[in-house]
């Protein structure tokens, strides 16, 4: 990249983040997650380890769940990106995913929960013909929690499942 | 609304900003003007640490300081403090070397803090931190406790000869000696408790500042308890005094013991913002966090109980050698001794015992509390022998520990090692959880499972423990260096809302709701108008934080006297405003009322007279509705309860699925029935975890081998069983005002006997006397391999 007298700059990123567009410029290795984090000042997607497995950090770019630590900021040029942020309706009405977890007590110390709902956002949305408990168990392997022992977890998803898909789920 | 007090299911109030990304964690916040702090840490076990060239770093682009032990010792910066002191056989206090806040003139784990590199950003630090050339003389390592005491072993401090930090006892050895001369059974059980990562899905950060105007330091950190730290840190690292600290913790995002302690790198980040009077950040990397937070277990026992021939136990006999790690944390001490040793009657008879406790440093991470601390490697130690003893006596596991329990009359209970347990009824809770297990039916089960070419088997553990810490003059009394006591300020305000201002800290569980129904319970005021303040030195009277599941029996506790107070100030105004006799005033359900007619005054009210005092008694009381309490436990509380586990071994990859498992724990009052099923829930996906896949791994060189989450297994959704039941029967406290015994650790503290007694019962047909955890597939398949299966004689 270039600026106007020649002069070499750093990489250049446009996108949308919850509906809002931002062009900010960034070192090629920053992580989307720095991005979003530090160059936003959106804090909800959280960082909890370094070699991709916790999730904390997941958010979904195009309609897709992905980790958040795992692109390259300049990946997601051009993308639309939505955080957990983005959720709750302007008029504050949260997501039905949240309103399940906050139903089924599927969060304590919340630090996993901004990437534990979007995945499981995700895997509901993948899932238009029914979600047994058993693909929920296996869809959240790359989500980790240390506070609730997951079931509750589990419990929300398959509550919030319905809602989503605005039917009642067929016995699996 | 419907009813909000003790014993409802009401929704957390916290869970909104948490849902919505606007929980406050210490990485989430950045000071005006802030330097990022990178620590480069000890790449070898241990070493003379001969040399730390700070120019190449100090000259990178944005670097603004690099700062060594040096630097800290010119400055008069003392060492990382104990907070307990355990003595000797001998009466000799316990082995206390420095723990340097950054390493002088050696290193001695891997992960152990060499120099801080500050920069205007933190790419910068870190790169700059690469460029530190640091001279070390390796030294040879001792990785285990065994290899630590052994002669010849390397010495890791000079006041430490042999790697000794204490070596304790408790109990009457002379009677158990006696006992087992005379005992129809003595059985002898080697057992490992496995070395675990804590690992809360929040890594730790600490962000220092410094306001010169005014000389007050401020300390953001991911801490259970900031009083401690403000207490720990200010007087005896960086000697600032308390009205000039301010510890805040913020949102944490869990903590199961490991963010009790005080770090070095709370110690750096303030330090340094005092030096270059700018706030000063610092946020571990998950792989950081496996090398400097406090690890947990890590004992190597032999348990031996003489066994009368009825199955009565007379005598049990323990020996222990426990890991400290290469320095002293917070709490460590303590933790195989007090909240371990005491703890070997579990919920029997046993009339005589004795343990001798061995604590070693070895080069390796820390070791301190973990969820549970103490009671899980007791309640491991002692389950695992029930089994050991059924096994090898003939008699049926169940009946076994049924014929030992102690008797429902026989409370209070003194047992012979120091602890006095209250109430507690183990025949119920192991009758419920049998019949929920479907205990009856499991031959049937196993039968089928067989049939499909799976090894099915179920495991039973009663457990007790003992938490809600602490009596203070008890645990000085054993060498605590600290109180163990809570406060709770409630303030009712002129319009009838209400804070709460508490020293326990929520990490997760809950308090900013189960706290507000305290006050809905007692004081009538709906939970909306309640809000719960804690994790601020600056609003809150001193306090001692959350852990020991203590935050409602003792920080509760505090709350109802308070409120208490608060109840007996407003009648005496209430009494004034209805011109009656302050005998005839009743509380209840948020009004003063006239006993016997139908005057009454609301709480808002009262509290209004309270503020705007000019129809007041204003000779005989003063203006305001605002108390606080210090309550300080007369006991620890005792819950018990009976986990029963049932899984399934592949034979072909000895991989073993969790399929029932069922919890019924004796945990005192209930609060909120969601939160109490939440926490052991999360307890038993820990204690599964401990049993099945985690373990923290050095090599023979003492090189962190699971240094990240690549090969330190985690528990996953899809290891927690679908067959999951949680239940509670419970008997009160007796000795607090709510009842409540504490249920943060019970889920970590029953399970992993439970497990690894199903995954023996599973290997029933290949031998196997006891296997030490975690139970990996690797470990069952070679069992599975080497091991010809006798024929079922069924």
């Amino acid at each position: 990249m270039r600026d106007r007298n020649g002069g070499s700059t750093m990489p250049q990123v446009s996108l949308t983040v919850n509906g809002k567009s931002y062009t900010k410029d960034v070192e090629a290795r920053t992580l989307l997650v720095e991005l979003l984090r530090e160059g936003l000042g959106l804090t909800g997607t959280h960082v909890g380890c370094d070699t991709s497995q916790c999730g904390a950090c997941v958010v979904h770019v195009d309609g897709k769940s992905l980790k958040s630590c795992t692109m390259l900021a300049v990946q997601a040029n051009g993308a639309k990106v939505t955080t957990i942020e983005g959720l709750a309706a302007p008029d504050g009405t949260l997501h039905p995913m949240q309103e399940m977890f906050r139903e089924h007590h599927a969060l304590q110390c919340g630090f996993c929960t901004p990437g534990m709902v979007m995945s499981a956002i995700d895997l509901v949305n993948l899932h238009p013909q029914g979600l047994t408990e058993e693909e929920i168990r296996h869809g959240l392997e790359g989500n980790l929690c240390r506070c609730t022992g997951y079931h509750n977890i589990v419990k929300a998803i398959a509550a919030a499942w319905p809602l989503m898909h605005g039917k009642v789920q067929q016995a699996a | 609304m419907g009813f909000e007090g003790i014993g409802a299911a009401v929704r957390r109030k916290e869970d909104r900003r948490f849902l919505s990304g606007r929980g406050n964690y210490t990485d989430d916040i950045n000071r005006p003007g802030q330097l990022h702090a990178v620590i480069r840490r000890s790449d070898r076990p241990h070493a003379r640490l001969l040399r730390v060239d700070t120019a190449a770093a100090a000259a990178a682009p944005g670097v603004v300081a690099v700062y060594t032990g040096a630097d800290l010792d010119a400055d008069n910066v003392g060492g990382v403090p104990c907070g307990w002191q355990i003595h000797n056989k001998d009466g000799s206090p316990m082995a206390e070397p420095k723990h340097p806040v950054l390493a002088v003139g050696r290193v001695r784990h891997v992960g152990d803090p060499v120099a801080v590199v500050i920069a205007e950003t933190r790419q910068q630090a870190k790169n700059a931190a690469e460029l530190l050339e640091i001279d070390y003389e390796d030294l040879p390592a001792a990785a285990t406790v065994r290899d630590a005491i052994a002669p010849g072993a390397p010495a890791l401090h000079d006041d430490a000869p042999g790697n000794l930090c204490y070596d304790w006892h408790i109990g009457d050895a002379a009677a158990v000696d006696q006992a087992f001369a005379q005992a129809k059974w003595r059985v002898k059980l080697d057992l490992l408790n496995n070395r675990l990562v804590p690992n809360a899905m929040e890594p730790r950060a600490a962000i220092g500042d410094f306001d010169p105007s005014s000389g007050d330091f401020t300390l953001y950190t991911t801490s259970q308890n900031p009083h401690v730290i403000r207490l720990l840190m200010g007087a005896f690292v960086l000697h600032i005094p308390e009205h000039k600290l301010r510890v805040v913790a913020p949102d944490v995002g869990g903590g199961f013991g490991s963010k009790i302690y005080h770090y070095a790198e709370e110690a750096i980040v303030t330090w340094a913002a005092g030096k270059l009077n700018k706030p000063i950040k610092w946020t571990a990397d998950r792989s950081e966090s496996f090398m400097s937070d406090a690890h947990g277990r890590d004992h190597d026992s032999t348990a031996e109980m003489a066994v009368a021939e009825d199955g009565k136990f007379l005598a049990l006999r323990v020996r222990t050698l426990c890991n400290m790690g290469a320095y002293l944390s917070t709490f460590a001490p303590c933790v195989p001794t007090y909240l371990y040793a005491t703890l070997l009657a579990g919920c029997y008879t046993t009339p005589a015992i004795y343990a001798e406790v061995k604590a070693v440093f070895t080069n390796t991470v820390p070791v301190d509390a973990y969820r549970g601390a103490g009671r899980p490697e007791a309640t491991f130690l002692l389950e695992r022998l029930m089994d050991v003893i059924a096994h090898d006596t003939g008699i049926d596991r169940v009946e076994l520990r049924r014929k030992n329990f102690i008797p429902r009359d026989a409370f209070p209970y003194q047992t012979p090692v120091a602890l006095q347990y209250d109430s507690g009824d183990y025949f119920t809770t192991l009758d419920v959880a049998l019949k929920d297990a479907g205990w009856a039916d499991f031959p049937a089960r196993r039968a089928e499972a067989a049939r499909k070419g799976k090894l099915r088997g179920i495991g039973i553990s009663t457990y007790l423990e003992a938490c809600g810490i602490a009596p203070s003059a008890v645990v000085g009394s054993l060498g605590a260096r600290a109180g163990l006591y809570e406060v709770a300020n409630v303030r009712v305000h002129p319009t009838g809302s209400v804070t709460v201002f508490t020293g326990a800290h929520s990490h997760g569980q809950g308090h900013e709701t189960t706290f507000a129904q305290l006050v809905a319970d007692q004081l009538g005021v709906p939970i909306a108008n309640v809000d719960v303040v804690h994790g601020d030195t600056g609003k809150i009277p001193f306090g001692m934080g959350t852990y020991g599941s203590r935050s409602l029996a003792v920080g509760g506790s505090a709350m109802v006297k308070a409120m208490d107070k608060i109840v007996a100030k407003g009648k005496r105004i209430a009494a004034h405003l209805m011109e009656a006799s302050v005998n005839d005033i009743e509380f209840k359900d948020g009004k003063f009322t006239v006993a016997g007619t139908d005057k009454s005054k609301a709480l808002a009210e009262i509290s209004l007279a309270a503020y705007v005092p000019h129809n007041y008694p204003i000779e005989e009381l003063e203006p305001g509705l605002d108390e606080t309490a210090f309550y300080d436990p007369k006991n620890f509380t005792y819950p018990g309860g009976c986990h029963v586990c049932e899984v399934e071994i592949d034979r072909e990859t000895g991989s073993v699925e969790v399929v029932r498992f069922t919890a019924v724990d004796d945990i005192g009052r209930v609060i909120n029935p969601m939160i109490v099923e939440g926490q052991v829930q999360g307890g038993l996906a820990q204690g599964i975890g401990q049993a099945l896949m985690e373990n923290a791994v050095y090599d023979g060189q003492g090189q962190l081998v699971t240094g990240s989450f690549m090969d330190y297994t985690m528990p996953r959704a899809h290891d927690i069983p679908l067959g999951l039941k949680v239940a509670t029967e419970n008997t009160m406290c007796t000795h607090n005002p709510l009842g409540s015994k504490g249920v943060g650790e019970v889920g970590a503290i029953g399970s992993p006997p439970a497990v690894i007694n199903a995954v023996v019962d599973a290997l029933r047909d290949y031998g196997v006397r006891h296997l030490d955890m975690p139970a990996t597939p690797q470990k069952i398949w070679s069992i599975i391999q080497s091991n010809t299966p006798r024929m079922a004689a069924e």
